[in-house]
């Protein structure tokens, strides 16, 4: 396979996730809108924190509004990190190695291009978002549903897979380092309505409410919260769950091509052996905050390594 | 409809209704399923068809300012129908214009036969912009140089068919030939029951052979061969994705490839692999920056001499676009008596030559009757219809031509054929053109058809669609034999 296709297939996978996990914030901002944390931020400055997207923002506007957040995130081109953007960036790949794709998955990819394309901007606004955010998450769900059940199980599927995981634990990553404050041990006591919200949204942002009562049948405690989206291997969001199936992926393609590997598979192995071997103790003793930065600085230099190995 | 478009329509020929306006034998199905079908039904079919080319993505880019950057290529519904008899007949041209073609180009950069036979003048060879001094004394692989070309036809007549242009540099469209046809079956599949429609869907597989066939002689077993493309924001970037995939190719872009020791390798996701024939979508002059254009970001560096080693094959040959030449073109028919020794099937529609200082005058005087192009023109641009001209575009084109007379040629406008077509108020007879494919490797290779172009405006002569003009599915039919009465 080129270099060239596999390095589209990887980012148009990356796209499609980053586009549903912006989705994803959006709809816990909504929820949780109006209730001001302890620092007095709002859940829409963690929406913008945990895309990533807080140094544009404040580029462009000075304060903090659900009408400007919502624009920025779900609407505005100039974001690459929009939902518009992210689903345009990921048609753009997709469109490049159509010969690589099957005609479902093309037909998800383009079609949802093609919708965002006649949606205006009231379609964006704030009283429809809620609409439009479950529309995204159904694009999103058909999107992996035709290429998890159509394409052939060789290099160009885990391409694919590979950018789905690699990315979806990266986002994992973040909404949970943004949280982490509500999740630090320090504040087990305090333990107000308010923190039982935020866990709740943590949980819901990863589709994993419904899990933790399955898993621990307790009422909700940011040590259960924490050990289920890190170590949970059958959370399919959870760390472990992502790098279950970048491991799996990178040995894969290392069995198709001959066995080779190289960096990547090694760091991948070596993360993966300690979110699969871990304690939740030793992640809090050494601090829930430094982990997560460790992950996500991680899953960059990871995401490199694939670059340099495969892609170019 | 003015009184010139009045005219126009009723000289022109119809290809169903026939000079008497009753119905030609092979549009007989057609005529009494479009007298039973409702216009509401047409468009709901109308409908459908513009959904299904937009789920599969076929967009054409077009170089105009605003506007939708991928806007589809209006489709129309009613096939345009040939039958049998009348498509042999053109093939059998068609093939014998290639090949007449092809002879020119390996002439052109061997021995020049045709200029010392005095046939063709020795200027217009050399000093054309098409001509590359590059691929002079090289042999290419089966001396192939037109592996694809597209020779636009019009019809004036039931059996006078002429020659417009010959595109031997990198022809497109024929992935319209093909989608036109899938969509038309998914319409009406009761229509190609009633006919025997001769296929195209194996364009591809021939294309496929014809490359095939054409791999340098070095190349030991199954050659390497792929598609070398200027990228998706290319204008027939659908089209390329599209042939790329029928044949099972890889569609590279030139980053894709690189060249070492003057063989040609792509980068891929294990490493370098050898190319043996690249069928490149992009012009001579992106091809290899350090032959061509310097600043070329398309190409591939050191391309030319692994070609010129006998590494890699390309099609078309670099330097087959002299053919595409407007002022060469007018020297085809010598070439077919010149090169085969045999009169032309196909006959070019009279050209005058603007640089022939008589030639010129006559075109000055009869401007508005004339259809005026530029030598190195494509897609429809720079070209004046005269008939449809005002007096402002008339005294425009003089001046242009009395400063540059070498760039222009002109012929007369000729009344194109007519098919029915699905316009905004109903069936309506619309002009049309033909460019069918023909494929040259170790043989000839014609799918039974082409593209069929219609300029969907009412009088209108134009049918590029850059300029508006929209495809249909031409069908080939062979008729049931009728007992003679």
């Amino acid at each position: 396979m080129l270099s060239r296709t596999a390095n589209n297939l990887f980012w148009m996978a990356r796209y499609m996730e980053r586009a549903e996990f912006v989705a994803r914030l959006l709809e816990v901002a909504l929820q949780m809108s109006g209730m001001k944390s302890r620092e007095g931020r709002t859940e829409w400055n963690s929406a913008l924190i945990a895309s990533g997207c807080e140094a544009g923002y404040f580029a462009k506007y000075d304060e903090v509004t659900a009408r400007d957040v919502v624009d920025y995130l779900a609407r505005d081109p100039d974001n690459p990190s929009s939902i518009y953007s992210c689903l345009s960036t990921a048609r753009q790949n997709g469109r490049s190695v159509r010969t690589a794709l099957t005609v479902d998955t093309w037909e998800a990819i383009n079609g949802t291009w093609l919708d965002i394309q006649v949606a205006g901007r009231q379609r964006f606004a704030i009283e429809n978002l809620d609409n439009m955010l479950s529309w995204v998450k159904r694009r999103a769900l058909q999107f992996n549903g035709a290429y998890n059940n159509t394409m052939l199980r060789g290099d160009a599927f885990y391409f694919c897979r590979l950018g789905t995981y690699l990315e979806r634990a990266d986002n994992t990553a973040r909404i949970l380092d943004v949280k982490y404050h509500v999740l630090l041990p320090e504040y087990e006591q305090v333990g107000g309505l308010l923190d039982y919200y935020h866990w709740r949204a943590i949980l819901r942002s990863v589709s994993a409410l419904r899990a933790y009562h399955r898993f621990y049948r307790d009422r909700i405690s940011p040590w259960n919260v924490a050990e289920l989206l890190i170590l949970q291997p059958q959370l399919p969001r959870s760390l472990r769950g992502c790098y279950d199936q970048v491991t799996g992926n990178l040995d894969l393609l290392a069995g198709q091509y001959g066995g080779q590997t190289g960096e990547c598979h090694r760091l991948a192995g070596e993360y993966h052996a300690r979110l699969r071997y871990g304690r939740i103790q030793d992640v809090f003793d050494s601090g829930l905050h430094e982990f997560l930065t460790e992950t996500i600085d991680r899953s960059i230099v990871l995401g490199k390594e694939i670059q340099r190995f495969y892609l170019m | 409809m003015d009184m010139e478009q009045g005219r126009q329509l009723a000289q022109s020929f119809d290809e169903m209704g026939g000079p008497g306006g009753d119905c030609r034998p092979q549009y007989r199905v057609i005529r009494s399923w479009l007298d039973g079908a409702e216009s509401e039904l047409l468009r709901l079919k109308r409908e459908e068809a513009e959904q299904l080319f937009r789920q599969i993505g076929i967009t054409f880019a077009v170089y105009t300012e605003g506007g939708d950057p991928e806007r589809l290529i209006p489709f129309d519904l009613i096939p345009r129908i040939l039958d049998g008899q009348e498509w042999d007949y053109l093939e059998r041209g068609l093939v014998q214009r290639v090949q007449a073609l092809n002879a020119f180009v390996a002439d052109v950069y061997h021995e020049r036969e045709i200029v010392k036979a005095g046939k063709v003048p020795e200027a217009l060879v050399l000093h054309n912009e098409s001509f590359e001094a590059e691929m002079q004394g090289f042999t290419v692989p089966q001396e192939v140089y037109t592996h694809i070309a597209g020779i636009d036809i019009v019809r004036t007549g039931p059996k006078e068919f002429f020659v417009l242009e010959d595109n031997c540099r990198t022809p497109s469209g024929v992935s319209y030939m093909l989608e036109d046809r899938e969509v038309t079956m998914r319409l009406f599949p009761e229509l190609f029951g009633q006919h025997s429609v001769r296929p195209v869907s194996h364009y591809p597989d021939e294309l496929l052979e014809t490359l095939r066939s054409v791999a340098p002689e070095r190349c030991s077993g199954e050659p390497t061969i792929v598609l070398l493309t200027p990228g998706q924001f290319n204008s027939a970037y659908y089209e390329h994705s599209f042939l790329a995939d029928e044949m099972g190719v890889e569609l590279v872009e030139g980053s894709d490839l690189i060249v070492e020791d003057a063989v040609v390798y792509m980068r891929t996701t294990e490493g370098l692999r050898r190319v043996d024939v690249i069928y490149r979508r992009i012009d001579d002059a992106f091809l290899d920056p350090l032959t061509f254009n310097p600043d070329s970001m398309l190409g591939v560096a050191g391309l030319m001499q692994a070609y010129r080693t006998g590494n890699v094959t390309l099609a078309n040959a670099p330097g087959a676009g002299i053919c595409d030449d407007k002022a060469i073109y007018t020297f085809v028919p010598e070439m077919v008596r010149f090169y085969l020794g045999e009169e032309p099937m196909l006959n070019n529609v009279p050209t005058y030559n603007c640089a022939k200082e008589e030639e010129r005058h006559y075109v000055l005087d009869n401007l508005s009757e004339l259809v005026i192009k530029l030598v190195h023109g494509s897609g429809g641009y720079g070209m004046l219809v005269g008939p449809r001209a005002s007096e402002a575009e008339l005294g425009e084109f003089a001046t242009r031509i009395k400063a540059k007379p070498e760039a222009y040629i002109a012929q007369p406008t000729l009344a194109l054929s007519t098919c029915p077509t699905f316009v905004d108020t109903g069936i309506a007879p619309r002009h049309v053109d033909l460019r069918p494919f023909v494929l040259v490797g170790d043989r000839v290779r014609v799918v039974p058809g082409g593209l069929t172009r219609v300029a969907l405006r009412e009088g209108s002569l134009v049918v590029n669609s850059s300029q508006g003009g929209g495809t249909k599915d031409t069908w080939v039919i062979d008729l049931p034999e009728e007992p003679s009465s």
